[in-house]
Formats: structure tokens, C-alpha cells, sequence
């Protein structure tokens, strides 16, 4: 065979393989009228009593959440540091537990045809879908769809919901459960621990590499209503797995609130992949703890990306507990007008010769609002630590905000890192450029847009980044005039 | 008919009246250059014809082929064939020139039409063919780090690929040493040779680019309009005697 031309290399980076979804179908409404079980609206140890009944859980699941729910009444907003726009939440009027009442599906010809319905509107052709290895979809609070493929299932890898991971593994699962985020790490995490249903349960046994990421898609479905998944993936000795979810979120006229937990564990030489392509609703409240701990010579890494929302808090952390850790964060946050993302990176120190590497770039367009907020910590006694700080904010017109809030705390002299922040504008002579090649003003900032987030888009996996750029493409058309 | 009529055009920015009563026809194929000192409206002209926002027209018309332009948004007269050369083009971090041609392409297409990849990437590398461009060229950033000669080569291969009906080319010249404006000039010239050549505005200085780019019309600005017209030996006597001369004959005519 002989080696492909030049045209043909050209070519081929144009077609993607995903070349066949149909990406005008992110954008859709799903009505649901027919839920078998629903806590109603407000949150008591009532409500969490009946969470618990009706996913028949261990007692000591009951009793995690309810001293959980004491957790997060004691603690306070943290508006001290945070946007008080936290006080908007109306805890009482949020619905935390809705479900159509059916047990995951393994097979395709058992989901019913309106979940079905959901998927094709997603824009996923079903001859793609058997391609994706064992996708996860919560239909809101329970996985609706779960198809582990058989190959992912003979390497011994366990990936179900997490109340199925509680009732069949809970050898494993009680082991690392809330180890990696406490309970009372902040409010929200406790929030989580006390109503958290859905989310994946993922162990990948030793020196096991799957070859295809596992996929998820998470929706808030219901107007009210808050989806409060709970994901937990282990990587054992010498494992490697990529993770990703993407979600979209019909439009409601009252807020709702997402706040999930995602603990990672990355054993001895093990490395994780978590990747998120984010487009929630204008009105949602999306605050979710995400951390992982990564061992000897092991990696975890980051990549976020967050659009839409009306607040969202979210700082992808690592700890580097073994010799020689690695942890990274590469995330890109897009504020459109009346939505404040206030993302960032936590990267602890805790072992010596651990590096960790955190590249963020904002866009803030019309009135929306970006910070930055990281902190890196690397404690005095350790040596031959080194970390690599980047952000980056690009403003579209004027009155965009960003701020950046770095904390680095670096001590002893074996150590060694490094922080870069650049503030950009898509200035009105870059927009006339592009208009005089015959590009709209929309195009123009979309491309503007699209080529400052350019060398960290090209890390995701390719049908994200299509995914991404479409969703910019969108966001920037409906910030034009 | 391909051309672009400007008739009685005034502009101005703010409240300071730049261009006062400037005519011209340009059709297709033909080289008109201007010249004229600093500071006589030549950039002004040039940048409120593509529809610059911080320019007004106050009086008068362009008309592309019949129809007047100045209703449109920038990239409405782009689409329509209007095509301008910056003196100081923008760089765009992050989009590959390629990406950022097959965009203005795409533009280009009826709506729902789908760019057929091949056939862009064959019509892009023969133009760089044409033009002497190293193929690595279209992987860099839009003018990202792109030296003087770069950035004007990066227009002509830009005015190459979009065909226009008129190309405005704003000081095509700055800032380029002799090597560098030898290379643009041919590629100006493989495009005049070409089988749809535009109609070309070409603002000068200096009457150094004549050499490499004999124009068909030579024009001289002053004050805002066109004072003196002739062919290319008007642009030598201009290099002879300065522009003294046509600001006296200017003020002798005025007073």
C-alpha cells in the first residue's frame, strides 16, 4: 500500500469519524410525564429515607446520608469566598429524586423506545452508538441504558451505575467511597452524599488498559428537579481508562440545581483520563466536587470544559500522594451573557518528585463572567516537586469580567514552578479582518474563539472536539446583535 | 460587467472630513494605483470602501457592478467580490490559514452546501504553486509571528483563493525590503495573468512598486481627492520631481 498524499492527509483531517452525527440535534426538549417514583419537591430525612427505600439500599448507606444531610445543614454558604449568588438556591423547591422506576438494560432491544427517542434526538445514529464502548446514560436519576461491551467486560472491568456498584461490589466500593472527597469537604459535597443517585461505578483491575473510553451522557430533565450523580473510578496497579461524559440540559424557566461528586483513585503506576464537555442550561446551578488521588508513579488528568449554566463551580483537583504522581488539568470555561463560571485547579503536593501541570483558558462574552481560581501546595520537607501554572482569559467586547485568584503555595528551595496568565481581547480590528474574507461577525468571533482554545481542544478525543466547537459556534451566534 | 464605480464619495471619521468628492472607475482587469502624500485619505478611502465601522460615509456611492455596497456589512461586500489587502493585516491566534481560507470559502457556498475538502485543498496548493508558497506556509496561524513580508504574502495568497471582482490594496508595500516586495509583486502579477483577473486599487507611497506592478492608470490624491491622472509615466515624473509640485499646482488651482 502505498503511503497517502499530501491531499489525501489534508482530506482526511477534515473528515472526522464522527462525521455522521447529526450536531444540529444537541439542542433538545424531552417531556417526561411519567415517573414511577419522585421524592417531591424539598429536601428532609424524609426525602432521604425514601431515596433509600426505593433504591433498597444496606442500612449503612442510609446512615452515610443521613449524617451526611446533618453535614450540609451545619455548614455555612461559602459566600465568603464565593458569589452570592449561592443564596439563590432554594433548597426547598428543588426535586432530588425522580425516576422511571426500571432497572438498567444490558441489551438494546430492552430500552424503551421513548429513551430510545432521547438518544436519536442526541444526534448518536444507533450504528455509532454499538460502537461506543458500554455507554452509560442516567435517564435523570437512573441509568436508563448500560451496555458494558464484552470486551471491556472479559478484561474483568466492572462498569455499572453506582447503585448497582453498591449493591454487587460493595467489597470495593465501601473501600474507596468518600475517601477521596469527605462528606464535609464542602456543602455541596455533603449535599451530594446525602441525595446522590446515578453516576458511574468503574473498576479497571491491575495492569488492565482499556483501549476505548467509557462514555456517559447526563441531562437534567425535569423542570425542579436537581440530578446529583455520584461517580467513583478506580484504577488498580498499573491500570489505565479513559472516562468521558458530555451533557446537555433542556431549557427550564426556573433554576435547577446539578451538583455531583466524582472521586478518582489512581493506583501504583496506574492513569485516568476524565473528560467533560459540558453545555447546561442558562438557569442551572452546576456545583460539583471533582478530585482524585493518584499513587506511585501514577497520572490523572483533567480535562474539563464547561459552557452554560448560570453559575457553575467546579475545581478538577489531584492529590499526589506516591513518589513521582502526576496530575494535570486542562480547562476551558466559555461565560455568555448573565452566566459565571468560576472554575480552576487543585493540585496538592504530597510526595516527592510529583509534578502537576494546570493550563486554563477563559472566554467571557458580553455580560458573562469568568474566574480563575486554583491552588497548588507544595509543603516544605518535599523536594524535586515542580508545577506548571497557565491561564488564560480572552474578553469579547467590554463589558466582560474575569478575575484570576492563583494560590501557590510553594516552600523549601527543591522545588520549582512556574505561572503565566495572559488577558486577551478579540479586538473590533480582528472582527473587520475576518468580515473582510466574507465571515459574519458571529463566524468571526466563533473563530476567534475556537483558535484561542486551539492547542487544548486538539487534546480531546476527536467527536469531543467536533462537539465543542459546534457548541461555541452556537454560543457566539446568539451573542451577536 | 465586473466593476466598481466610486462616485462624488466623502468620508469621514467623526467629525473630520477625510475623503472630499473622490471618482473612479475601475474595470475589470485594469491596475489603477494611487499616490499621494501622507495624510491625503489614500488607507481612509481604502478601509470605509469594505465598510470599516469607525469610518462614515457622508455623501456619495460605491457601486459594485451596478449595485451600491454601502448598505451592507463588511462581509455582505466580501461575499459580494469586494476584496481588501491590509497594510496592517490582524493575526489570529490558533487558526491555521488553511482553516481560516476554508471559512471564507464556505462563506462563500449557498446555504446548506457542504465544501467539498479535496477540491479546496487541490484549488489551495495549486494557488501556492502559483504563488511560490512552501506548503508548511497554511499550517501557521493567521499572521501569528509573521514578518512583514509574510503577512503581505499571506494576503495575496488570501486575494489568490477568494477571486474577488476588485481587490483593494491598502500600502501593499510597507514595510517590505526589495526581496520581499519583488516576491509579492509577482504574486500580484500571476494573479493579473490569471484567467478572472480582478480590478486592482493599488495605494502606494512610493512609486517603487510601479516597477514590479506597471499599472494601466495612474492616479494622484490630495486633500481628499483625485487632483491629477495619467498612465505610468505620470508615476515617474512624481518620483522625479516630488509631490511638491503637485501641491503647489493644487493650491494655484484652488485659489
Amino acid at each position: 500500500m502505498k503511503p497517502p498524499t499530501e491531499l489525501e492527509n489534508a482530506v482526511a483531517a477534515e473528515n472526522n469519524p464522527v462525521a455522521g452525527i447529526d450536531q444540529t440535534k444537541g439542542d433538545f426538549q424531552y417531556k417526561v410525564d411519567h415517573y414511577a417514583f419522585d421524592a417531591g419537591t424539598g429536601l428532609s430525612e424524609d426525602t432521604i429515607r425514601y431515596i433509600s427505600s426505593v433504591k433498597k439500599e444496606e442500612p449503612w448507606i442510609l446512615e452515610f446520608r443521613l449524617k451526611a444531610l446533618k453535614t450540609f445543614l451545619d455548614k455555612p454558604m461559602p459566600t465568603h469566598w464565593a458569589t452570592k449568588d449561592l443564596e439563590n438556591i432554594d433548597f426547598q423547591k428543588i426535586r432530588y429524586y425522580l425516576s422511571q422506576g426500571q432497572k438498567p438494560k444490558r441489551t438494546w432491544d430492552e430500552v424503551p423506545d421513548d429513551i430510545k427517542k432521547t438518544f436519536e434526538r442526541l444526534g448518536i445514529p444507533e450504528q455509532e452508538r454499538k460502537f461506543l464502548a458500554g455507554v452509560e446514560a442516567q435517564f435523570d436519576s437512573e441509568a436508563a441504558y448500560s451496555n458494558i461491551k464484552d470486551i471491556v467486560a472479559k478484561q474483568g472491568v466492572i462498569f455499572v451505575n453506582s447503585t448497582e456498584g453498591l449493591r454487587e461490589h460493595p467489597e470495593i466500593f465501601r473501600k474507596f467511597f468518600g475517601k477521596v472527597i469527605p462528606t464535609g469537604d464542602n456543602k455541596f459535597s455533603a449535599l451530594n452524599s446525602a441525595v446522590f443517585s446515578g453516576g458511574s461505578f468503574i473498576y479497571v483491575p491491575k495492569g488492565v488498559k482499556v483501549a476505548q473510553p467509557l462514555q456517559a451522557y447526563f441531562r437534567i430533565n425535569a423542570e425542579n428537579f436537581g440530578q446529583f450523580e455520584r461517580t467513583l473510578i478506580i484504577a488498580d496497579e498499573g491500570a489505565e481508562v479513559v472516562y468521558m461524559e458530555g451533557c446537555t440540559a433542556p431549557k427550564f424557566s426556573t433554576s435547577t440545581l446539578h451538583s455531583a461528586v466524582v472521586e478518582l483513585v489512581a493506583l501504583k503506576g496506574a492513569k485516568i483520563q476524565y473528560i467533560t464537555v459540558q453545555n447546561w442550561a442558562n438557569n442551572v446551578f452546576n456545583l460539583v466536587t471533582k478530585r482524585g488521588i493518584a499513587h506511585e508513579d501514577a497520572e490523572i488528568k483533567w480535562i474539563d470544559c464547561n459552557i452554560g449554566s448560570r453559575l457553575t463551580m467546579k475545581y478538577p483537583g489531584v492529590v499526589l500522594k506516591g513518589e513521582r504522581a502526576r496530575g494535570e488539568v486542562l480547562s476551558i470555561a466559555l461565560a455568555n451573557d448573565g452566566q459565571h463560571q468560576d472554575t480552576g485547579a487543585k493540585m496538592i503536593h504530597a510526595a516527592n518528585n510529583t509534578t502537576s501541570n494546570i493550563i486554563a483558558k477563559s472566554i467571557s462574552v458580553g455580560q458573562g463572567r469568568s474566574t480563575y481560581r486554583g491552588v497548588v501546595h507544595i509543603p516544605k520537607h518535599l523536594k524535586g516537586c515542580k508545577n506548571n501554572t497557565e491561564c488564560d482569559a480572552l474578553l469579547i467586547n467590554t463589558n466582560s469580567r474575569t478575575d484570576t485568584y492563583p494560590a501557590i503555595s510553594v516552600r523549601g528551595d527543591k522545588n520549582a514552578t512556574q505561572h503565566e496568565a495572559s488577558v486577551s481581547k478579540v479586538s473590533e480590528d480582528m472582527i473587520f479582518y475576518m468580515q473582510s474574507r466574507g465571515l459574519t461577525e458571529a463566524q468571526a468571533m466563533s473563530l476567534a474563539v475556537n483558535g484561542f482554545i486551539n492547542d487544548l481542544a486538539r487534546e480531546f478525543p476527536m467527536e469531543y472536539s467536533v462537539e465543542l466547537k459546534r457548541l461555541i459556534d452556537l454560543e457566539m451566534e446568539g451573542s451577536v446583535g | 460587467m465586473s466593476q466598481l464605480e466610486i462616485k462624488d464619495l466623502h468620508i469621514s471619521i467623526g467629525e473630520k472630513s477625510i475623503v472630499k468628492g473622490f471618482n473612479l472607475t475601475i474595470k475589470p482587469g485594469e491596475v489603477h494605483a494611487i499616490m499621494g502624500p501622507n495624510g491625503t485619505g489614500k488607507s481612509t478611502l481604502a478601509k470605509a470602501i469594505a465598510g470599516h465601522p469607525d469610518y462614515t460615509i457622508t455623501q456619495g456611492d460605491v457601486l459594485l457592478d451596478g449595485k451600491s455596497v454601502l448598505a451592507m456589512e463588511p462581509d455582505e461586500r466580501a461575499r459580494s467580490g469586494l476584496f481588501l489587502a491590509f497594510q496592517y493585516p490582524s493575526e489570529i491566534p490558533g487558526v491555521s490559514i488553511a482553516n481560516f481560507l476554508r471559512a471564507a470559502v464556505q462563506a462563500r457556498l449557498a446555504e446548506g452546501e457542504e465544501l467539498d475538502a479535496t477540491g479546496y485543498y487541490k484549488r489551495l496548493y495549486a494557488k501556492m504553486d502559483m504563488l511560490k508558497i512552501d506548503r508548511k506556509f497554511t499550517s501557521r496561524a493567521v499572521n501569528d509571528g509573521f514578518s512583514g513580508g509574510e503577512k503581505k504574502r499571506c494576503e495575496i495568497l488570501q486575494l489568490a483563493m477568494l477571486e474577488p471582482k476588485v481587490a483593494l490594496m491598502d500600502e501593499t508595500d510597507s514595510g517590505l525590503d526589495i526581496d520581499a516586495l519583488r516576491i509579492v509583486a509577482e504574486g500580484i502579477n500571476a494573479i493579473r495573468a490569471g484567467a478572472k483577473p480582478p480590478g486592482i486599487l493599488l495605494i502606494t507611497h512610493y512609486q517603487r512598486l510601479l516597477d514590479y506592478i506597471v499599472p494601466d492608470f495612474v492616479h494622484v490624491m490630495y486633500a481628499g481627492r483625485i487632483v491629477k491622472s495619467g498612465d505610468k509615466t505620470l508615476a515617474l515624473e512624481l518620483e522625479a520631481k516630488g509631490y511638491d509640485w503637485v501641491k503647489q499646482e493644487f493650491a494655484a488651482a484652488t485659489a
